[in-house]
């Protein structure tokens, strides 16, 4: 006969398990309720279309830090999605190297950098020599965030396309470049857009990198070459902030930024199940 | 004696249903007179992956001290069968038994499960040694049983090492990783870690087959000497091997007992035709 | 008239140029070539990073040399920078996080991979890897609006507790290092989770198996084979979520109270190498202290290469044939 001791420490340790799951997914569910309630609720028209009100003044929007944001992401693409995405192309298709091992260990290292020092980096890069805050050296930053993680998505999901369809291209003819451009990406494409659409997710809502790059603005930035007000800097400054209205402000901002995050990861996580390949 | 001889004549399973009964024939006077006694029984079995059956009104006997085969063709439900006599199918979500199956009388269903595999040990298809140690890996069942005391376990791992026939290769490195060892050492590891916990009955689902032919010798000799101490039942492909290990052989087919008797009966003389087709080759 | 020719072969002019213009025209070439270059790329960007980081950082690595690791004082004023309470910051906050992050992220990992049938299992991955996706500031913001206030309130029963130990010793705000942990914790989970569940799921049915066999219950078989199976591929996912925990800027800087100081309480405030550089970087005037914040940042950076270096090896290396 099983010894209550042993049947209780099997009841007791399972139920644990149970017990931390519900804990993680506790969490979650309500960090996401609570946004709601706090900024979802209280989210007016106004903070997509106003601009900050000087300390003390009630109201105000957010509208420059959206298209602040929507600048530097823009920017940050430009510079990660066709190196990250050639590179990738790179090591999936050219590669078996020693130098696609460098490329990819390099890649994984960077990768790992924390997102400040890469705000570092693109401040020595930029700011430092122009002497000016500005909307390049933040796109700069978020830019070299994207491009470890683009290789490695756009390799994972372009070896995921079966060797048989190259094979079946180049046996018809085609130069190994002409299979890739018409056979393989197409193959890979639900795959490839998905990546950076995560990629996209991850950076729009680092802060730290923009600190000292694209900085802050309380007004519309023009061009590229002035500082520039973003969203999660918008919410770090608000929050720690000692008015009130401002934290209701912060809220508002959280919650329009988490459902902008969590929107694409829904949506990209929705199309990979569709499509079948799912890369890690 | 090496399983290369030729059984002892055994009586018939219908003459045994009653208890004890003389063998028919005589018997050599050096070895004891052994009554047959089913160890297990199954009534009316069947088995259910989800809405698939896989197993219809299966009834049978093992007997005590005794070595019993079941062979067939792939999915014929052989190694389902023996899957439930230690209720190993319950891992399966799906799954579903109808029927009864007693240990020594006791409805093996009612009992508590780990209590069950420890009487009813079993060895799997490819060796599975643990992440541990050899010494820990045998040590394994004992230890968690609390039934040997601390003291006690060395000797107990040195005995369960000899009966698997493996303590002489490996009594210079029991701490070393078992993963060290070759595929036929691993699966004698893995016979000996069964049978660290004393089993009454040990099931073998088909233990040979990922091993080379010498491995596979080194084990149908340790059945042999094994069944004196324990009941046996293996599931086999290789119907030669039954042939050459079992007392008593059942042939399974599309989830049905065609045919149960000694081997002898099974292999030379069957009753039925699907018996006797794939015994001689005609499909398997 | 003779055989006909291919007129390809006749209007081919001899040569490795001509081979070379086909070649061309292919475009094999031109592809390799763009390609390896967007590749090299990484290897360009990182070399420059460091050498940047490097650059930047000669001031006041001529200045303190080696000390600078082990000063505590922090004073841009008077132009003394040591970077011993910011270490101690970041290490210690990640320490505490893992300690509470470990036991919870590795039993729900083991509820998710041995327990929960396979729909619920996934679903419910799905969503705590969601967690993994919001951004730091959010963490932050719910960490100095939420778990400060709750903390603070919480602090009496904490102390009833654990009051006796020099760890929760002293006056306690709000924002402090036990503040960042916790919000760490939160942070770091859904990796040490969906990692070992990753690991656990992948580890060979027959290993189970075997252990119930011989009687085990389903907790003895999950604690005495399934996990040492996995062991190299959990301590793998935990130097990950160190390795994040490291460099976690904006959550931290919230609710760490930014004191550069090194308290020995986990209730006192404190500070981490990402949260000084947040707050001071952009206001760093003087070359020193600039270059100071750099030198923080190189050594930050070096302390994340080395973990996530260890922990690519680990996950990397659990093979089916187990950790031993």
């Amino acid at each position: 006969m099983l010894s209550f001791r042993r049947k209780a420490m099997n009841a007791v340790m399972l139920s644990l398990t149970g017990v931390c799951t519900l804990v993680a997914v506790g969490v979650l569910l309500f960090i996401l309720g609570y946004l709601f309630i706090h900024g979802g609720i209280s989210l007016t028209w106004d903070f997509f279309t106003q601009l900050p009100k000087p300390v003390g003044e009630p109201g105000g929007g957010m509208a420059n830090a959206l298209l602040g944001s929507a600048k530097l992401l823009m920017i940050a693409m430009l510079i990660g999605v066709p190196i990250g995405f050639l590179g990738g192309v790179y090591l999936a298709e050219f590669g078996g190297s020693s130098f696609s091992f460098v490329v990819r260990y390099t890649t994984d290292l960077l990768n790992g950098v924390p997102s400040i020092v890469i705000g570092i980096f693109a401040y020595t890069l930029l700011v430092l020599p122009q002497k000016h805050f500005s909307t390049l050296s933040g796109g700069l930053a978020l830019g070299v965030m994207m491009i470890p993680i683009a290789i490695r998505s756009s390799e994972d999901f372009l070896r995921a396309v079966p060797l048989s369809l190259r094979e079946g291209s180049m046996a018809l003819g085609a130069s190994k470049a002409r299979s890739i451009l018409t056979v393989v990406i197409p193959a890979a494409k639900s795959g490839l857009i998905t990546g950076i659409m995560l990629n996209l997710a991850r950076v729009a809502g680092e802060t730290a990198p923009l600190l000292f790059t694209s900085f802050s603005n309380r007004f519309w930035s023009p061009g590229w070459e002035q500082p520039t007000a973003a969203l999660p800097v918008m919410i770090y400054t608000y929050a720690i902030s000692p008015y009130a209205d401002w934290h209701q402000q912060a809220w508002s901002a959280g919650f329009v930024l988490l459902m902008l995050v969590l929107a694409i990861n829904i949506t990209a996580r929705a199309i990979l199940s569709k499509g079948g390949h799912v890369a890690r | 004696m090496s399983p290369m001889q030729a059984p002892i004549p055994q009586p018939k399973p219908e003459e045994t249903m009653k208890g004890f009964t003389l063998p028919r024939e005589s018997i050599n006077e050096s070895k004891k007179v052994l009554a047959v006694t089913p160890k297990l029984c199954a009534t009316n079995l069947n088995f259910y992956y989800g809405s698939f059956q896989a197993l219809h009104g299966i009834s049978m006997q093992v007997y005590e001290n005794r070595v019993t085969a079941f062979i067939g063709p792939s999915g014929c439900g052989k190694s389902t069968f023996l899957r439930t006599l230690n209720r190993m199918y319950e891992t399966i979500r799906s799954s579903r038994v109808e029927g009864e199956v007693q240990l020594d009388g006791e409805d093996i269903f009612k009992l508590e499960v780990s209590a069950l595999r420890r009487r009813v040990g079993m060895v799997f298809q490819r060796p599975n040694p643990f992440p541990k140690s050899i010494f820990d890996n045998i040590a394994y069942g004992p230890r968690i049983n609390g039934s040997i005391g601390a003291s006690g376990i060395k000797d107990h791992v040195e005995q369960s090492l000899r009966r698997a026939a493996l303590w002489d290769e490996v009594k210079d490195k029991l701490h070393a990783s078992a993963y060290g060892l070759s595929g036929g050492q691993q699966q004698r590891l893995c016979i000996a870690r069964a049978l660290a916990v004393n089993p009454e009955v040990l099931l073998l689902d088909e233990p040979c087959s990922a091993l080379d032919p010498i491995a596979t010798a080194k084990i149908e000799d340790l059945i042999f000497q094994l069944k004196d101490s324990c009941t046996i039942v293996i599931v086999t492909h290789n119907m030669q091997q039954a042939a050459r290990v079992a007392d008593y052989t059942g042939f399974f087919l599309m989830g049905k007992l065609v045919e149960f008797d000694n081997t002898t009966v099974i292999f030379k003389n069957p009753a039925r035709k699907e018996t006797e087709d794939y015994i001689t080759g005609r499909f398997g | 008239m003779a055989a006909p020719s291919t007129p390809a072969l006749d209007a081919r002019p001899e040569g490795r140029a001509s081979a070379f213009w086909q070649r061309l025209r292919s475009g094999d070439d031109i592809a390799y070539v763009i390609t390896m270059t967007c590749a090299f790329t990484v290897l360009a960007v990182t070399a420059l990073l460091v050498f940047e980081l490097y650059l930047n950082s000669a001031l006041p690595r001529q200045k303190f040399g080696w000390s600078f690791l082990a000063t505590s004082v922090w004073d841009p004023v008077a132009g003394e920078f040591g970077a011993l309470p910011f270490i101690y910051g970041t290490v210690v906050t990640s320490a505490v996080a893992l300690i509470l992050a470990v036991p919870l992220g590795v039993g729900a990992a083991i509820f998710l991979a041995e327990l929960a049938p396979a729909r619920i299992s996934n679903a419910l991955t799905f969503l705590i890897e969601l967690l993994a996706a919001v951004p730091s500031v959010i963490y932050g913001l719910l960490g100095i609006f939420i778990l400060v206030p709750g903390l603070i309130s919480l602090e009496p029963a904490i102390r009833a507790v654990l009051g006796w130990t020099p760890l929760f010793s002293g006056p306690f705000y709000g924002v402090s290092m036990l503040s960042a942990s916790v919000v760490l914790v939160v942070m770091i989970i859904p990796f040490i989770i969906s990692i070992s569940r990753e690991v656990i799921l992948a580890v060979p049915n027959e290993q189970r198996e075997g252990a119930l066999a011989l009687g085990a219950t389903r907790w003895e078989s999950t604690w005495d084979v399934v996990l040492p199976f996995a062991k190299k591929g959990i301590m793998g996912s935990i130097f990950l979520a160190l390795a994040r925990s490291l460099g976690e800027t904006m959550a931290v800087t919230m609710v760490i109270g930014n004191d550069p100081k090194i308290h020995g309480s986990l209730f006192a405030p404190g500070y981490s190498i990402a949260a000084v550089i947040a707050n001071e970087f952009a206001e760093a005037t003087d070359a020193l202290h600039q270059g100071a914040l750099i030198e923080l940042a190189l050594v930050l950076f070096g302390l994340t290469i080395v973990i996530n270096g260890v922990a690519r090896v680990l996950v990397l290396s659990t093979n089916t044939k187990g950790s031993t």
